[in-house]
């Protein structure tokens, strides 16, 4: 075996730091899906006929549709009739603010890194978290209100602000929009809310920390984040999962609306179970995200470190309806093991001079697939339409897979489309030659990566982006040696 | 301070180098010379530690240690530094931060403690001026997009900064014109101390009127042919190295 390749082993092998999980006592709806296990949550979360209209509308149409078979992944077809669908810790009473919170839940945070405790927290973060299928608590909510911007969890957005849920919810992705969408509408039990009202500039980054810890539980979290005329928000996401032999599903959506003048950036880190070294376990990752750019000069920006999940399905998206609008793509994937990736973006340009960017660094090791699926699609209407893409594959070892799947699409003559793709290898060469310097080589890969990432991860906001650098040679670890 | 006795190596089965000895003592430049394909770099990279040369017979000592049992980063820790005929390029990584990982690791390894920015970047003034390299460079990603004549110079800076006791310059001369070898050969002279031992491999004569070295060896098919003082070298220059091959042969009839 040649010397990178010993290096990628060693790499490899690290394991799971977050794969704990913790015994509490849960609610938990009855193990399978029918439209009573749909009633059963409404029920459960209370919530008003037109919501359950809409979800079992949704449901309806699932049962009508087939899994996706064109990403290039595969895994053991999943029985949704053995999954549970929801499972919510058993808290005393309902708590008003977070230091009501159940003490043993923070716990669970606490050991994660994430202190839910307004006074510990770095200021400057609010953190909406879901555990399971539920949310346990929103920091910094007071602050926040004083600005008009609501941030709370998706079940209490529903009882608070009920006309505004009604309007947004499915207007970017409709309950019918897609396999995986349709099972979310459907049973979907939480997830964050976000309101930017109109000229604010939200004075702190909004962030939403999911995790999983019941077993042969799927989560279901939907995230809706709307921003109005002349507003900014940066909001994160980040989430992680106890090391289990089972596969977990996890079907989330992203929802962003985007009014005249607004900015949205969207951030996320995930770090999701990737199962063992042999493929064991690990998170199906199935997850819509999309943003309409629907007022003029509004702009939706995407960054995304994927370094998580046995399977990951994910196409963050940008609709450019408004003139002069502009969606951003910018993603680093790794894989490792016997993980898969399909992933990339879809960027509709509809208004006038609208542009688009996309920039996808795909890193390959092990015995991992990794896959870049985009698409530019560029309306009638979309005179001046730009799109700049750049898809870049490293491989590390001879045994991985990495893929590039560019569609485009133009209805318009004045369309300027780029498309960039580069492959490379970590080469022996570059790992010797900073050796040669007096850098070992677990951090040489660090270095090599985090450099070819440099692009995306000056996108993260300063402490994610930390943390990401961390991720991505904690993922690699063990891959070379 | 370097003891190589009867050094073999092969790659892939293939020997290159059958049997080569050399002393270096503190403060002396030894020159290697030869043709092309007599083993020249395969020295440097066995001496640096590269993976695909397995040493089958002999020994390396440096500074009373085995070299040979030492990783490649321990080496560069213990003070052994090749500059690179052909350095490579690390997209997205500036020359900066890829130093400062460097020099902090052998601080690690020595048990000094790691140079916070601020004086990290004074030392990089420092050295900078020795060597005639621009800053604009050092933020740049390591090497890419550098000239010819660029990369060499940012091994010769790199060296200025890790002051290693051995230094060992593969085929540096290579793509230089002649301003820039008057610069990477000035960098190499300032640097040279009573302390440390300087390795230069090189084809030509040329960059011997720069580097004056103590001692020329000429490298044939994989040993020390022959060795002598500077004057060696300029014989070479004016015959080449056939005469070389011709006493060779001639000896092993």
């Amino acid at each position: 075996m040649s010397k990178d390749n010993e290096i990628l082993e060693e790499f490899t092998s690290k394991e799971y730091e977050h794969g704990w999980s913790v015994d509490y006592e849960a609610d938990e709806a009855p193990i399978g899906l029918t439209e009573d296990t749909i009633r059963w949550i409404s029920s459960k979360k209370e919530e008003p006929k037109w919501l359950l209209d809409w979800r079992l509308k949704a449901f309806r149409h699932w049962e009508t549709m087939e899994e996706p078979s064109w990403p290039n992944v595969s895994y053991p077809k999943i029985d949704y009739q053995a999954l549970r669908y929801y499972s919510a810790p058993k808290q005393k009473s309902k708590p008003s603010n977070i230091n009501e919170v159940d003490p043993e839940l923070l716990k669970i945070y606490d050991r994660l890194g994430i202190s839910l405790n307004e006074q510990k927290r770095l200021q400057g973060i609010a953190v909406d978290a879901v555990l399971d299928s539920v949310s346990v608590g929103t920091t910094f909510k007071d602050t926040l209100s004083k600005l008009g911007v609501i941030f709370c969890s998706f079940s209490e957005a529903v009882k608070e602000h009920p006309d505004l849920v009604k309007k947004y919810l499915g207007s970017v992705v409709p309950s019918t929009d897609n396999y995986f969408a349709a099972l979310n509408s459907a049973v979907f039990s939480d997830g964050s809310f976000c309101y930017i009202p109109k000229g604010v500039r939200c004075p702190m980054e909004l962030s939403t920390y999911f995790r999983i810890n019941a077993a042969n539980t799927g989560q279901f979290e939907r995230t809706l984040i709307i921003a109005e005329d002349k507003s900014y928000v940066s909001y994160l996401e980040g989430c992680t999962a106890p090391q289990r032999d089972e596969n977990q599903l996890h079907a989330a959506v992203v929802e962003i609306y985007a009014a005249e003048n607004a900015q949205v950036k969207y951030s996320t880190v995930q770090n999701w179970y990737p199962g063992d070294k042999n493929g064991k376990g690990g998170i199906y990752n199935f997850v819509t995200k999309r943003g309409i750019c629907a007022g003029n000069h509004s702009k939706i920006s995407w960054t995304q470190v994927e370094t998580g999940s046995a399977v990951t399905w994910k196409y963050p998206s940008c609709i450019l309806k408004g003139d002069n609008s502009v969606g951003e793509f910018y993603s680093v994937a790794v894989t490792n093991n016997y993980q898969q990736a399909d992933t990339g973006t879809k960027m509709i340009h509809i208004g006038k001079n609208t542009r688009s960017r996309i920039v996808s660094k795909g890193i390959s090791a092990g015995k991992s697939q990794n896959s870049y699926r985009g698409q530019v699609q560029v309306m009638k209407r979309a005179t001046n339409a730009r799109n700049f893409s750049q898809c870049d594959s490293l491989l590390m070892g001879d045994r991985c897979g990495a893929h590039t799947f560019p569609y485009i699409d133009i209805h318009n003559s004045s369309a300027k489309v780029e498309h960039e793709a580069t492959t490379s290898k970590i080469g022996e060469d570059q790992i010797f030659y900073c050796n040669q310097r007096g850098i070992n080589s677990e951090d040489a890969v660090a270095l090599i990566v985090n450099g070819y990432a440099k692009e995306v991860l000056n996108q993260l906001p300063m402490e994610f982006a930390v943390e990401a650098q961390k991720l991505l040679a904690l993922t690699l670890e063990g891959s070379v040696g | 301070m370097l003891s190589i006795k009867n050094l073999h190596a092969s790659i892939e089965g293939t020997p290159i180098l059958k049997g080569i000895s050399l002393e270096i003592k503190p403060g002396e430049v030894h020159a290697i010379m030869g043709p092309n394909g007599s083993g020249k770099s395969t020295l440097a990279s066995v001496l640096a530690g590269r993976e695909e040369y397995e040493v089958t017979e002999g020994e390396v000592y440096f500074k009373g240690k085995n070299l040979l049992e030492l990783s490649p980063e321990d080496r560069a820790r213990e003070g052994v530094f090749l500059a690179f005929q052909y350095p490579v390029e690390i997209p997205g990584v500036s020359s900066t931060n890829f130093l400062r990982t460097a020099v902090n690791q052998v601080r690690e390894y020595r048990g000094q403690e790691p140079l916070d920015a601020v004086k990290f970047l004074s030392l990089m003034k420092e050295k900078m001026k020795l060597v005639e390299i621009d800053q604009k460079l050092l933020s740049r990603a390591l090497n890419e997009g550098f000239s010819g004549g660029e990369k060499k110079k940012n091994e010769i800076f790199q060296m200025a900064v890790l002051e290693p006791t051995l230094a060992i310059l593969d085929e540096t001369d290579s793509g230089l014109d002649i301003d820039a070898l008057k610069v990477v050969a000035n960098g190499v002279n300032q640097l040279k101390t009573k302390e440390n031992g300087t390795i230069v491999v090189t084809h030509y004569q040329r960059l011997l009127d720069y580097i004056v070295p103590d001692y020329v060896h000429v490298l044939f098919d994989g040993r020390i042919v022959k060795s002598g003082s500077k004057d060696l070298a300029l014989e070479l220059e004016d015959k080449g190295y056939d005469w070389i091959k011709e006493e060779v042969s001639g000896t092993t009839v």
